[in-house]
């Protein structure tokens, strides 16, 4: 217990490290491995009251910082996944610069903070599936970081073990882990597989990139380990910081590809609003290309008035149309664009209420049906029934008065059963049959194509935020 | 001896008004009336020399009419006449008077001339017969621009009579397979008012009572279409009654109720417009000269007709109903007295509406019934007063089941039956047709009104019905379209674009509930288009069945029930 009190003291949490370092190396002196029960208890308590605390580890201002925003979420606050992935990827980044770490495994307990904080993000709000995206893309980051601090420092270790002892055939270890490192941190190429045949070159390139770690000793070992965190947490936010850049200009990177998609005198259409196709559009336009734009209104919101509104002060020829029309003009139309909520790892898309019509509408003529999707928006999950399970219910004022139906209206507190039950979900689930390409920041892509590109940016001990309730 | 069909007969029949083909309207071939029938039904048939006058454009007494009869002329004239005389307008039972003149001279000496040349020729009975209907032709369309003013008649007739003899040849060559082409003629649907045809829009806008400015902000691809502003109609119209004298008040009333969105359903449409025709009717008299019953009240119903047009475009059901009647004009016989003929017009309305709308209602709903199980969901959309009684007369049943209604923007028509279900106790679940795709899952039936079936299996019905069908077929729900066999029409069409109607522009920017919208101003706005779609096709292929009274058929049975039924109502 008065670990917990003192578990935000660094010096405390090196204290127990150092003493339970000193029980393992008496242990190993002595010949014998910690006696049961004391040692054993000792250190098994020690792991557990790190895992109890580990929730509590937050500072304070972080927590309020937390709870603020899972308030936010709770209540819907905040509106479309980009504000929300960059708010959360913010927040997340407040978390770590305060969050103390302990000497070993550093990156674990990152993870288990960051994993904790996002379980509960996910479940404030479980349909804006952007949050869960960019707490994996941060855990993803912290393993990312640690896996090249360690085989930096493995490498740099191995080294200076190649100068003390020379009986050994440390070549080999080091090779080995220069062989990890390359694995780890860079994309298979031919290159690479080359490399593997010449680990002279590699383990001299490491040797040179790890000059930092090699001079340790001993003594130094616990400020060399205090520097080590220090980097990791650098390395990992200033990663972070590329990652809200990313998001901040998710938009501009996926408007530049428009011209390529776009020609003269075309007919787009789309349905309801969404930053990254106003963005798209006008980049378009601002390239000279003249072309039409249909507008579905997208009840029972409206935001395609929003949205042709913005299109006409840009000088573009846009049509508003009622959602029900869109069949009807779906004929004439030569491409469809549209925004994204999220889009699932086998290709499918959660998106906006009525595109699934548009989608099939678009099928039927063999209209292109284009998805604009920051890689925010990529989720490594594969749906499952997602219609219902990622779907959120709004409320049913938007579509009826309360006023004049109000006492048959399914209010869920009702004796007898509902005469009348309005739904008004926000979100149509569009499965990758009718998902003609992808567009993201970094290219086009095919929905069969989405797992892959999902892969580079998520690790796949993250997919389960949940924890499991430990008992 | 059967010479091969290519010549002018076609372009008669083209001629002929939307609600026209039938064979003794064939025969008797008044081009005129077929102009009147309204703006969506011009041509440019041989005849189109004739004058293209509606009856409707009696009515300008005013100055302003005048004005617009002589620029008319005038336009004529320097267009293709050069011997006639621009006057005002005259006396109106002076001009009667003398177009009867006219008529009658024009009666006399045109057939002879004709008569000569064709006995030339060999006469067989085939071309006595085609004679004789070229006679008649002639005879109407000298008859109906009765009031037109002098000059612009005697021209028009110098040339009338002209181009008969001219194409007498072809008349010659028409009457010999005359029997045998009629059927496939009839068959032929008129062509429809395209309104990006500048000419044709101006003869139509002179005609028209109901003053119309073009829209502003007009939606390119419907340049084809009316599209007019909106707002100021009502008023205008309801300032300019006492002006319009011809105009029985019965129809006005209703193209009134047409133009303010009183009456949307496509059946009460109907019958509301023929219980106006049967108080025309009614109250018609023969004018004391000499025109027959049949003439003179197939004008009037023109008129009619093309006013209501302009109020609010007829829907298909309308014209086959105005077809309808009109063929019971032509049916009538000399021998019949005025009050006689009268009496049997408006019980034949009666009985049009019983049969083919009340009792054809109640046939569908016993056939429709059967489909309709414990357990189910069905799925509607809008509101249909058929699918209502369908669905009041299952609940009726107590069979136990939920109802799914989608609506739309910008009528929500839903609401209203969703007001009517809920009274009656049945459990319905409301929705917008964007969420079409969540409440799909649910659904186990879908039931659709249909504004026409045409007759390549394709629904014209409600803008989103095609939606809805598209997504049952996607999730594989059955879904049943209700539609009595009166709305069918041997029309085929393959999108909605090419014909359709236009509803107003400035509802699509309210959106309920708000009270600044963000499009308040878009008139102002030259690069935006509000479209406010009101009927769209639904492809056959998304249809599994269509209920008519005739009983269950799958959408390729169209074509059959037009040919062997449509023709039923006409012929009998």
């Amino acid at each position: 217990m008065e670990f917990r009190r003192g578990s935000n003291d660094d010096g405390l949490d090196r204290r127990f490290w150092g003493r339970s370092q000193a029980l393992w190396s008496a242990a190993k002196r002595e010949g014998r491995y910690p006696s049961l029960p004391n040692d054993l208890l000792y250190l098994s308590h020690w792991f557990s009251s790190v895992k109890l605390t580990q929730n509590s580890v937050i500072m304070p201002d972080t927590h309020t910082l937390v709870n603020d925003f899972l308030n936010k979420l709770k209540k819907r606050k905040i509106e479309g996944s980009k504000a929300t992935a960059k708010l959360t990827a913010e927040l997340l980044r407040s978390v770590i610069s305060q969050q103390r770490l302990p000497n070993t495994n550093q990156a674990g307990a990152l993870i288990h903070a960051i994993k904790a904080i996002g379980e509960q993000l996910t479940t404030a709000n479980p349909v804006e599936v952007a949050v869960g995206n960019i707490v994996r893309r941060v855990l993803h980051i912290i393993r990312e970081e640690d896996v090249s601090l360690t085989t930096a420092s493995i490498g740099g270790l191995s080294l200076q073990g190649l100068s003390d002892d020379e009986e050994d055939n440390p070549l080999v270890s080091a090779a080995a882990a220069a062989a990890a490192a390359r694995t780890t941190l860079r994309p298979p190429s031919l290159q690479t597989l080359l490399e593997d045949m010449t680990p002279h070159s590699a383990a001299t390139a490491l040797h040179h990139s790890s000059s930092s770690a090699g001079d340790s000793e001993d003594k130094t070992k616990s400020t060399d380990k205090n520097s080590r965190s220090r980097k990791l947490k650098h390395n990992v936010i200033e990663t972070v910081n590329e990652l809200i850049q990313d998001i901040a200009t998710c938009h501009e990177q996926i408007a530049e590809q428009a011209v390529e998609h776009i020609h003269h005198n075309e007919v787009i259409l789309t349905l309801g609003s969404s930053g990254t196709v106003i963005e798209f559009l006008c980049a378009a336009k601002e390239k000279k290309r003249s072309f039409r734009v249909f507008v579905a209104e997208g009840a029972p919101r409206y935001q395609g008035h929003t949205l042709a509104k913005e299109l006409v002060a840009r000088g573009l020829q846009t049509t508003v149309i009622t959602d029900s029309a869109v069949f009807a003009m779906i004929s004439r139309v030569n491409m469809v664009i549209v925004g994204a909520h999220a889009v699932m790892a086998n290709g499918g898309v959660i998106a906006p209420v009525g595109l699934n019509m548009v989608a099939l509408a678009a099928q039927r003529h063999a209209v292109p049906f284009v998805v604009l999707a920051g890689i925010h928006k990529l989720c490594p999950l594969y749906p499952h029934n997602p219609e219902v399970l990622l779907n959120e219910l709004k409320s049913p004022s938007e579509l009826l008065d309360f006023g004049e139906l109000s006492d048959c209206m399914d209010f869920g507190i009702g004796t007898g059963s509902p005469l009348l039950h309005v739904v008004n979900p926000a979100f149509d689930y569009v499965p990758p049959k009718l998902v003609s390409l992808f567009i993201t920041d970094t290219g086009g892509h095919n929905p069969s194509y989405m797992y892959r590109l999902i892969a580079d940016y998520y690790s796949a001990d993250d997919l389960v935020l949940q924890q499991r309730p430990t008992s | 001896m059967i010479p091969p069909a290519r010549h002018a007969s076609d372009n008669l029949s083209r001629a002929v008004g939307m609600a026209v083909p039938t064979v003794s309207q064939l025969r008797v071939h008044p081009p005129v009336d077929s102009l009147q029938a309204g703006s969506y039904a011009l041509s440019d048939s041989v005849f189109s020399a004739s004058p293209t006058r509606s009856p409707s454009s009696r009515i300008g007494i005013d100055g302003e009419f005048s004005e617009d009869s002589a620029n008319w002329i005038k336009r004529d004239n320097s267009g293709r006449l050069t011997a006639a005389v621009p006057t005002g307008v005259p006396d109106l039972t002076q001009s009667i008077e003398a177009s009867n003149n006219e008529n009658n001279g024009e009666v006399v000496g045109g057939p002879p001339q004709k008569n000569s040349k064709l006995l030339k020729a060999k006469t067989t009975k085939a071309e006595r017969r085609a004679l004789q209907e070229a006679q008649r032709a002639a005879k109407a369309s000298a008859k109906a621009p009765e009031q037109t003013s002098k000059p612009e008649k005697q021209a028009n007739q110098k040339k009338y009579v002209s181009q008969l003899a001219s194409s007498s040849v072809v008349h010659e060559k028409k009457g010999g397979d005359k029997p045998l082409e009629k059927d496939r003629k009839k068959d032929m649907p008129p062509p429809r008012m395209q309104f990006d045809n500048k000419s044709w829009v101006e003869k139509a806008k002179k005609r028209s009572v109901v003053k119309q400015t073009e829209a502003r902000n007009r939606v390119e691809i419907f340049r084809h279409l009316p599209q007019y502003e909106r707002g100021n109609q009502l008023s205008d119209l309801g300032s300019s009654f006492f002006q319009m004298g011809d105009m029985h008040p019965a129809v006005y009333k209703v193209g009134l109720q047409f133009l303010a969105g009183d009456i949307m359903w496509s059946n009460t449409r109907c019958i509301s417009m023929l219980q106006a025709f049967q108080k025309v009717i009614e109250d018609y008299s023969t004018p004391p000269e000499r025109t027959t019953l049949a003439r003179d009240l197939t004008a009037k119903i023109n008129a009619s007709v093309s006013f209501l047009n302009e109020c609010r475009p007829l829907s298909i059901s309308m014209g086959n109903a105005i077809r309808f009647l009109k063929a019971r004009i032509t049916k009538l016989t000399l021998a019949q007295t005025e009050s006689e003929a009268k009496t049997s017009l408006c019980s034949d309305i009666d009985n049009y509406i019983q049969a083919k709308i009340v009792l054809a209602d109640k046939q569908i709903v016993i056939h429709a019934v059967t489909k309709i199980c414990d357990g189910d969901v069905i799925l509607t959309y809008g509101s249909s007063s058929l699918i209502e009684m369908i669905i009041l007369r299952a609940h009726e049943l107590r069979r136990q089941f939920r109802v799914v209604i989608v609506d739309s923007r910008p009528n929500l028509e839903g609401q209203q039956l969703l007001r009517k279900l809920v009274e009656k106790g049945l459990s319905c679940t409301y929705t917008h047709i964007n969420a079409v795709s969540y409440v799909m899952h649910e659904a186990t039936k879908i039931f659709l009104g249909a504004a026409s079936v045409l007759s390549n299996g394709t629904v014209y019905s409600t803008v989103g019905t095609a939606c809805i069908a598209m997504v049952a077929h996607a999730y594989h729900v059955p879904v049943l379209v209700c539609c009595e066999s009166y709305k069918f029409h041997e029309r085929v069409q393959l999108d909605s674009i090419c014909s359709n109607e236009l509803g107003d522009p400035d509802v699509i920017a309210k959106v309920p509930g708000r009270t600044n919208n963000c499009l308040d101003d878009w008139a102002s706005k030259e690069n935006l288009q509000l479209l406010n779609l009101a009927y769209d096709v639904t492809p056959a292929d998304y249809v599994s069945t269509i209920v008519t009274e005739y009983g269950m058929i799958p959408p390729t049975s169209v074509p059959v029930i037009v040919r062997e039924f449509g023709r039923e109502h006409v012929l009998i």
